[in-house]
């Protein structure tokens, strides 16, 4: 018997309802190995407006380049930080997870892949979730990457976090996913 | 771990991120053409989940406190399968609804309908080994909403399920059967295909259906995804 996949449908304006329960800022907890980061998101609609009803789910290899699912669960700290991070935008918008900058994970070619965490992102508009993933600034495998090789030039800032410039804030992050328009974020299709 | 291959959805059976009916669409979805990616580690895995992520009577939204919930109580229950019809274990089914009377439990619900003490409208489980799951509820209402004039939507369920790795993730709504505002709803309707839509709705199904207490709808799910023999993967 073989069936497509069900079809997807939004999460509505309602969500938090049924998916505030598992929410997770903290990705990979503090204690592990890594260089600890605080990501500071925001999402923007087509018109530029904050959009303050989506909901980022994040997930990341560990600063070794390993999946949660590859190492063995007896050997995690704590099976609740497992590289997995879903945080609700609020009023403004915005989102922030705290985690440490993955390591490299291997590609289908078997070469090694720039360090990066995978988004997926849902809204009230979203009949399906957009993809996408967030790169990490003066990175030089960046140069090397099979999947932003595949991002015309021109795009690829739009995947890349980059520092910020406040005071008192060195280990932090921030990243913007714009959904339509001006400076678009790259969306993948899987 | 166990390898899977992953296939495209065939043409129609989802919905395309521009669907006009639904004006929120009108400015979240991407103009700029989608970047097809080839599957690596990073979308091949995903999260797992266990019994400690799930509450007790999580499972059942009818006696979430103190009174019984008010309203039409129902069972739904249906099994997680693979794109070869086999069942998924330890998939993490989330859900979320409105009460009897077509009211969510949420700050930005305006609805003028009663909300339920008894009812909070959200819960979780866990697939057994044969992949089902099932829960305890109230039959949802319908209720209306600002996309268009006289706009109302059907009765429905959120669903959100976590299968093997992020390839298979999915949410999506399940309706009722005989509902009369199903062909009016662009949520659903966003789903060319006809089966595809079809296949949203759930069935009325007498073997669930507890005599003198609650009638049973079943609802399966196929996520993304065919399971093949396991194997180790290199990484």
């Amino acid at each position: 018997m073989t069936a497509p996949p069900t079809a997807s449908q939004t999460v509505g304006p309602f969500f938090h309802l049924g998916m505030t329960y598992l929410e997770r800022k903290i990705v990979v907890a503090e204690s592990a190995p890594g260089e600890q980061l605080t990501i500071r998101g925001k999402v923007l609609d087509g018109d530029g407006n904050a959009v303050p009803d989506a909901i980022v789910e994040v997930w990341q290899a560990d600063s070794a380049g390993r999946y949660f699912g590859e190492i063995p669960s007896k050997n995690s700290a704590s099976p609740r930080l497992r590289g997995f991070g879903r945080i609700e935008t609020d009023d403004r918008g915005e989102f922030n997870f705290t985690t440490v900058k993955p390591g490299r994970v291997p590609s289908p070619d078997g070469s090694l892949q720039a360090p990066h965490i995978v988004i997926t992102l849902f809204s009230r508009g979203l009949l399906k979730p957009l993809r996408t993933r967030i790169y990490f600034p003066d990175e030089p495998s960046n140069a090397d990457d099979a999947v932003l090789r595949l991002v015309p030039q021109a795009r690829r800032s739009t995947l890349m976090a980059t520092r910020s410039r406040e005071r008192g804030e060195p280990n932090t992050l921030e990243w913007t996913i714009v959904m339509q328009g001006n400076r678009e974020t790259v969306f993948f299709d899987y | 771990m166990k390898a899977a291959s992953y296939e495209r959805a065939p043409a129609g059976t989802q919905p395309d991120y521009d669907y006009p009916p639904y004006i929120s669409t009108c400015k979240r979805h991407p103009k700029q053409p989608l970047i097809l990616l080839p599957h690596t580690l990073s979308e091949l895995t995903g999260p797992v989940f266990g019994h400690r992520d799930i509450g007790e009577n999580d499972s059942d939204l009818t006696h979430q406190h103190s009174g019984e919930a008010q309203g039409e109580r129902i069972i739904v229950s249906g099994r997680v399968l693979d794109e070869e019809g086999r069942a998924i274990p330890g998939a993490l089914v989330e859900i979320w609804q409105t009460n009897a009377a077509g009211r969510y439990r949420h700050r930005v619900d305006q609805h003028d309908a009663p909300l339920d003490p008894n009812f909070t409208g959200c819960g979780r489980a866990l697939t057994d080994r044969e992949g089902r799951y099932r829960f305890v509820t109230i039959k949802p209402g319908a209720y209306p909403w600002q996309n268009h004039p006289n706009a109302w939507r059907p009765a429905h369920i959120h669903f959100s399920l976590f299968g093997a790795g992020l390839l298979s993730r999915l949410v999506t709504q399940m309706y009722f059967p005989g509902d009369p505002l199903l062909p009016f709803d662009p949520v659903l309707q966003s789903v060319p295909d006809e089966n595809a839509r079809h296949r949203l709705i759930s069935h009325f199904d007498w073997d669930t259906t507890i005599p003198g207490h609650a009638l049973g709808f079943h609802f399966d799910f196929v996520l993304r995804g065919r399971l093949a023999t396991p194997v180790e993967v290199s990484s």
